[in-house]
């Protein structure tokens, strides 16, 4: 088990992690507010920004979701785990 | 149904061993007014939630709650993963550590282990969301003495972004709460 993962990676996994909060955000405020029109737009660019971010990220380092593809081995289980992660090394 | 993502809502950092401190943390892991009272609660009120703005708040808080449960035990594991028996010993964290090691288990900074019997689905959309109201406050305010407390700056960065989701949550649930209001009172004019 190792909890290294260098910074190129670990860049574009804080991206992700910032674009799929910012989808909470949306998410919950559409959930009272289904027809605000600025905030459909806001969740809208967020979320096809996340798509391509997730793409990216997966065919490079391996499935964040199991339902994504995998080359072999299965990259899925790979390490760091996100409780493992060293932010700041 | 839930799929994992292998990520956390928010990078923990902790730049600390600190066994005591996280045995305080595990307050907010299986404590009364903690993340799995949370998360458990809003998922499980959600089959008698009449409007559909209720229902999907009640999941998709819910679900964040789990997201931060995982943050949690992600903080308390960061503190004491390091931690040698002499660094555990004479610490509130000792009896933690002679029944789980280092696991984090869902008990409270006291020990006392979780139970259903911290939430409530009443099959009442009124009660139920004026309880998850009061959660909400309730988890707030351990934020704040957690915070009080922490001497990690990593530590206190995770916590207080956990404290400011409890707000939004009121916030939610208080239109959620809103809503149903309205639709019972147009039934009751028509
Ligand atoms: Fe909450």
């Amino acid at each position: 088990m190792s909890n290294y993962m260098d910074r190129e990676q670990k860049n574009l996994l804080l991206e992700i992690m910032e674009y799929s909060f910012a989808l909470v955000e949306t998410n919950l405020y559409l959930d009272t507010h289904p027809s605000d029109e600025g905030a459909l737009k806001l969740h809208n660019a967020y979320s096809q920004r996340y798509q391509e971010l997730l793409s990216i990220y997966e065919a490079k380092y391996g499935p964040l979701r199991y339902t994504q593809m995998s080359g072999c081995p299965w990259a899925y289980i790979n390490d760091p785990w996100p409780w493992e992660i060293d932010f700041d090394n | 149904m839930w799929i994992y993502e292998k990520k956390l809502q928010y990078p923990v950092r902790v730049y600390s061993t600190n066994p005591a401190l996280a045995q305080m943390i595990l307050e907010q892991f299986g404590g009364a007014d903690g993340e799995l009272s949370a998360g458990i609660r809003y998922l499980t009120q959600r089959w008698t939630m009449p409007t559909n703005e209720g229902k999907a708040i009640l999941t998709d808080i819910g679900t964040e709650e789990l997201a931060h449960w995982e943050i949690i035990g992600t903080i308390v594991w960061k503190l004491v993963k390091d931690a040698s028996p002499e660094q555990i010993k004479g610490t509130p964290f000792e009896a933690h550590f002679v029944n789980h090691g280092k696991s984090p288990f869902p008990h409270d900074a006291s020990g006392v282990p979780w139970t259903a019997s911290y939430i409530n689905s009443k099959g009442d959309p009124i009660a139920d969301l004026h309880e998850d109201m009061a959660a909400e406050q309730k988890a707030r305010a351990t934020y704040d003495w957690l915070i009080s407390i922490s001497d990690d700056p990593g530590v206190t960065d995770a916590l207080r972004f956990l404290r400011e989701r409890e707000i939004v949550h009121f916030q939610r649930f208080g239109e959620a709460l809103r809503i149903v209001q309205e639709e019972m009172d147009k039934k009751k004019y028509y």
